[in-house]
């Protein structure tokens, strides 16, 4: 057999051997992950989609605290069944300003890729004050604490400074004006709430008092997150790819 | 197997040797070699076969053409397809004269059962029985109308709906903010509670006729003279003993001074023509419909 029997060298050598298994591990890395970062099929340029408005933001950082992805994917699968019970199935586009991704592969509650405008406030917050009162063969927890904490935009600049270091465009503009537009989003009706320049900067944001009570609170921040989910493609001007 | 010869032949030993034990070097089994050298060649197979090298613009298609996307439009296009005579019928059907024991009229109520299911129980409950501002769809008390008409009509525009132009639209004032004095209040909240059998019991009789008046002038509007509601403005009817935000004094006080107002999505756009028909027919023949 030749060649074959020269594995005997490799074998009887340990640093050999661990050379050898750092090349062929290296050549799986390269054809696998580096293909990601060049190639510019990764992920199609779709028309929408925009980094969270500092009020989405917020909320989502709300989300992730509470450990929402633990029993909540955000990703449809592109099968017919997601599709039927979900909507389209996701796109990576969708998720491209997420840091981190909350794709997911546990649902012990349904998908929320495309939850947003699928209720109303008020069910949202009836929902996650006391998920049972509306449906009643539910397991999720009790998140009412939300609507009694107000917060304020005090820390929102260096949230999206620090998404812009990871790789979100926000511009200088979007950061200069986050805290006014933060207080536009959850309360258009304000003195200074300027919603047409917020929704210059983000389009598509909604703007309203989302949790129907005086003041900001993270209520408010995680309605407004979860009912922009999924809304910013336009899925009947958007042609799929289809070499994907 | 205990009972096979080890030693056919002397097998060759790797030549080390502890306190006079060796180690035999013996071949694979014949077998294992077979399936690993198969292993690569499957594999060399499907990177031909599938997308797989990545080379500078894209990545090689595969020659069998594979894609995900494709294969999920396909499985959807077949299932549409096997209902695509009825899903056309019934998107453009008029639901008034589908006739019941029909094929159209089975296929409504049915895939209407699956939509309701998917995105309507979550809020009026697997049932349709509805929930505390939420309505019940079984009963024959509706807001905004229970022909077939307007229940298609507040499927597919929503009520107070943010995103549609042609969404049911109507908004109580709040009585409590500049309208109305806390003691108006009490005194309207009694009369309406004079009103419906459920809360007549619990009126403050003191307090009835003071509160006809408020409701003369400030109710009656929407809630007609005699409170018994208008569906063209949303206005519930108040004279029966259906209550949707809850029935004692201090919730129907917190209603006539905040104003509460129910939202529910337009589904059109979301939802099919036929999709939205199907639900219409299901939610009609519950036992509420007009």
């Amino acid at each position: 057999m030749g060649i074959l029997d020269k594995h005997v060298v490799l074998e009887k050598n340990a640093t050999l051997l661990l050379v050898g298994s750092l090349l062929v591990v290296t050549v799986g890395g390269i054809v696998e992950i580096a293909p990601l970062f060049y190639l510019e099929n990764t992920i199609e340029d779709v028309e929408g989609v925009r980094p969270y408005s500092p009020l989405e933001l917020e909320g989502r950082n709300i989300y992730i605290r509470e450990g929402c992805y633990v029993c909540h994917s955000q990703m449809i699968r592109p099968m017919r069944d997601e599709v039927e019970r979900y909507g389209h199935y996701s796109l990576a586009a969708e998720s491209q300003y997420d840091h981190p991704f909350q794709w997911g592969s546990k649902r012990t509650g349904p998908d929320l890729a495309r939850v947003g405008g699928r209720y109303s406030d008020e069910w949202h917050v009836d929902h996650l004050v006391d998920p049972q009162s509306v449906v009643p063969e539910s397991v999720m927890p009790k998140y009412a604490f939300l609507l009694d904490k107000l917060i304020e935009p005090k820390y929102i600049q260096d949230v999206m400074k620090t998404n812009r270091i990871v790789g979100v465009p926000y511009t200088d503009e979007q950061i200069a004006n986050a805290e006014a537009d933060w207080l536009s989003q959850a309360d258009p009706d304000g003195d200074n709430s300027d919603v047409d320049a917020l929704q210059a900067r983000y389009p598509k944001a909604q703007a309203r008092n989302f949790d129907g009570k005086p003041g900001v609170s993270e209520m408010d921040a995680l309605i407004a997150y979860m009912q922009m989910l999924g809304t910013l493609v336009d899925f009947s001007t958007f042609t799929p790819d289809a070499s994907r | 197997m205990s009972k096979k010869p080890v030693e056919k032949k002397d097998p060759d030993t790797t030549g080390h040797e502890w306190d006079g034990i060796q180690e035999f070097n013996n071949p694979l089994p014949r077998w294992w070699v077979w399936v690993f050298y198969l292993t690569i060649v499957w594999g060399i197979w499907y990177t031909i076969a599938y997308p797989a090298w990545p080379l500078i613009k894209g990545a090689t298609a595969g020659y069998l053409g594979y894609s995900t996307r494709a294969e999920v439009a396909e499985e959807i296009d077949r299932f549409k397809g096997m209902n695509s005579e009825l899903e056309a019928q019934l998107a453009s059907a008029d639901l008034t004269t589908l006739t019941p024991g029909s094929d159209l009229h089975n296929y409504a109520i049915q895939s209407g059962r699956a939509t309701f299911a998917t995105w309507c129980s979550q809020c009026h409950g697997s049932g349709a029985a509805g929930n505390v501002g939420y309505p019940n769809l079984l009963d024959n008390d509706w807001l905004w109308g229970g022909s077939l008409e307007d229940i298609q009509m507040t499927v597919a525009y929503g009520i107070r709906s943010e995103d549609n132009d042609d969404t049911r639209y109507s908004e109580m004032p709040a009585f409590g903010d500049d309208y109305l004095s806390d003691e108006e209040i009490a005194q309207v909240v009694a009369y309406t509670m004079s009103l419906s059998p459920v809360t007549k019991d619990a009126a403050d009789m003191s307090l009835v006729a003071d509160g006809a008046v408020v409701f003369e002038d400030n109710c009656s509007s929407c809630h007609m003279e005699d409170g018994t509601g208008d569906r063209t403005q949303g206005a519930p009817n108040l004279t029966d003993a259906i209550w949707l935000f809850g029935e004692d004094k201090d919730t129907i006080a917190g209603i006539v001074s905040e104003g509460p107002y129910g939202v529910m999505p337009a589904w059109s756009g979301k939802l099919t023509d036929s999709q939205i028909n199907a639900v219409s027919a299901y939610i009609h023949q519950l036992g509420g419909g007009e």
